[in-house]
């Protein structure tokens, strides 16, 4: 659907050269909603506006739905861009149209005839949940609003890919939810492919099938977002999944934990999908001549199930908790050592 | 009480000037707010980064922007002479104003209208890219009803500098009431005539600031 094949992109500032994106190869498939993370400056911005011609790569190929986006000029761009539609973190509506002349506009530009773009935008503002604002202006509307807005107009001339440019980080989680709950629905409802940027992992779990971690212009790690939750390779991939895992006041438990009761041994295990679900820790006191003292949990859920993790306390015989730990490996529960006495 | 006050007015001659000073502040209004906008679409599209960035047409557009706006307007009309005589065909009336009201107001009112464009989010541009709208729509769809207010507000602060510039202009035979204020009152020491002159300059450029202000409050939806 989406091949972008070592894609690079320089630009010149003040007399230095900076390399926004550096050699990326990717793949997104045709009706997944793939999220690209990293921290402001790492080039997703860059690479988000690669994908709809509104920055030229300085070298590399990017073919979407067989159409080479590098060579497209004038009007062949301009049809090419209807098709892969964007949506802004700061929802860039004009505030001079209402609701429906904002989601009216795409279709104003594609020529829609009047009867037709009306019923279209009917249908969209009834997609989106905005009945009864049709008329109302942007600065009427609150923040949620204004991106379904944004959502609508992205949507109005059936584009094959939606490019979500920070969609959410302007909103507050509860409208946060409120708009990935809507994409998702769209995603599913339409069969649409979705592009997001994002510097939140809360988003990239939320509703991603697969994610890409940026890093300084560099794709440093890609990968179905449950495997990149159980297993991250790049440093930075364990920052971001600690954004949604862990937490300050833990740590900080943990730490005086560990000097009042010194003995035993601190573990901390990782469930993944099903393993979730399922009793380990009732079989493992059950069949263990240990105690187990439970210090902090963890559960987030996810696209494709859920990621938990568990901080326990193993107290008794070290050889007995040492097969402890390999029943659990058994059981697909990854674990790591925290703290020895 | 009007007649005592303003023995010498001579009222069908004051409402001739003052229907001329109207004629030549409203057509001079409407030429330089179409040229204005020109002017300033044209500085703000060749400007580093924007859709027709053109370092050379800027430059020369600018630099013609500030020279014509540094010319005191009483010589820019003795400039214009030549080019008045042509294209009016005489250098008396309320036509013979308009070439110099027009010249000296557009650039200034371009300045104006640049300085609106800039206000625009980059982002609402940027979006009208993102949906494949050709330049021409980025133009009439989001860049001007966008900065409609500030375009506003802006012809009317140029509409009342216009009605000063036509008093200007009438001082040397424009017709209006500064030929008016001018000839008839000045020089022939009616200080009456003067004021009255005065007067409905003030109250033109007071109902102009008023519907200005109107429109600007009906558009602004901000």
């Amino acid at each position: 659907m989406i091949q972008l094949t070592n894609v690079q992109k320089r630009f010149k500032l003040n007399g230095s050269e900076i390399v926004a994106v550096d050699d990326v190869t990717l793949t997104i498939q045709e009706g997944e909603i793939f999220g690209v993370i990293g921290y402001s400056g790492a080039g997703k911005s860059t690479l988000i506006r690669l994908l709809n011609g509104l920055e030229q790569p300085t070298s590399g190929s990017i073919v979407i739905s067989d159409l080479e986006m590098t060579t497209l000029r004038g009007a062949g761009l301009r049809n090419a861009r209807q098709k892969i539609s964007m949506i802004f973190q700061h929802f860039n509506l004009l505030w001079s149209r209402t609701v429906e002349e904002n989601i009216s506009f795409p279709l104003e530009i594609a020529g829609v005839k009047k009867a037709e773009r009306q019923r279209k935008v009917k249908e969209l503002i009834d997609l989106v949940g905005l009945s009864g604002r049709e008329k109302a202006y942007p600065s009427q509307l609150s923040g949620g609003q204004k991106q379904r807005v944004g959502i609508a107009r992205a949507l109005a001339n059936d584009p094959e890919v939606l490019l979500c440019d920070e969609a959410t980080s302007a909103l507050d989680p509860e409208t946060t939810n409120a708009i990935l709950d809507l994409l998702t629905e769209i995603n599913e409802r339409l069969g649409l492919t979705i592009v997001l940027i994002t510097h939140e992992m809360h988003v990239i779990r939320k509703i991603c099938h697969r994610v890409a971690v940026m890093e300084a212009g560099k794709v440093v790690e890609v990968g179905n977002v449950l495997n990149v939750f159980q297993s991250p390779q790049a440093e930075i991939t364990k920052r971001f999944i600690s954004q949604v895992t862990d937490t300050a006041d833990a740590d900080e438990a943990i730490a005086h934990l560990q000097e009042e009761t010194p003995n035993g041994r601190l573990v901390k295990l990782t469930f993944i999908g099903e393993r979730t679900e399922q009793p380990v820790l009732a079989e493992l006191i059950r069949n263990f001549e240990i105690d187990v003292n439970i210090v902090q949990g963890n559960i987030s859920a996810m696209r494709d199930g859920a990621y938990g993790t568990l901080v326990l306390q193993l107290i008794g015989n070290p050889v007995i908790i040492d097969e402890a730990i390999s029943y659990l490996h058994a059981n697909e529960v990854r674990t790591e050592v925290l703290a020895n006495d | 009480m009007i007649e005592q006050w303003f023995p010498n007015v001579d009222w069908d001659k004051m409402w001739t000037a003052t229907g001329e000073t109207l004629y030549m502040t409203a057509y001079s209004t409407v030429l330089t707010f179409v040229l204005g906008i020109a002017l300033g679409l044209l500085l703000f599209l060749t400007s580093p980064g924007q859709l027709w960035a053109n370092k050379f047409t800027n430059v020369i557009t600018a630099a013609v922007v500030n020279i014509f706006r540094s010319i005191p307007f009483i010589i820019l009309i003795i400039l214009l002479f030549p080019l008045t005589k042509f294209l009016i065909g005489t250098l008396r009336g309320p036509n013979a104003a308009l070439p110099a009201l027009i010249i000296g107001a557009a650039p200034f009112y371009g300045r104006m209208v640049l300085i609106a464009l800039q206000e625009i989010d980059k982002g609402v541009i940027e979006a009208a890219r993102s949906m494949g709208a050709k330049t021409s729509t980025i133009i009439f769809k989001v860049l001007l009803p966008e900065s409609m207010p500030a375009l506003v507000s802006g012809i009317t602060v140029t509409s009342i500098a216009l009605v000063g510039y036509t008093a200007m202009a009438g001082a040397i035979g424009a017709g209006g009431l500064g030929t008016l204020a001018y000839l008839e009152g000045f020089q022939r020491s009616r200080g009456d005539v003067t004021m009255m002159s005065t007067i409905l300059v003030l109250v033109i450029v007071f109902i102009i600031q008023f519907i200005g202000d109107l429109i600007v409050r009906r558009l602004d939806k901000r």
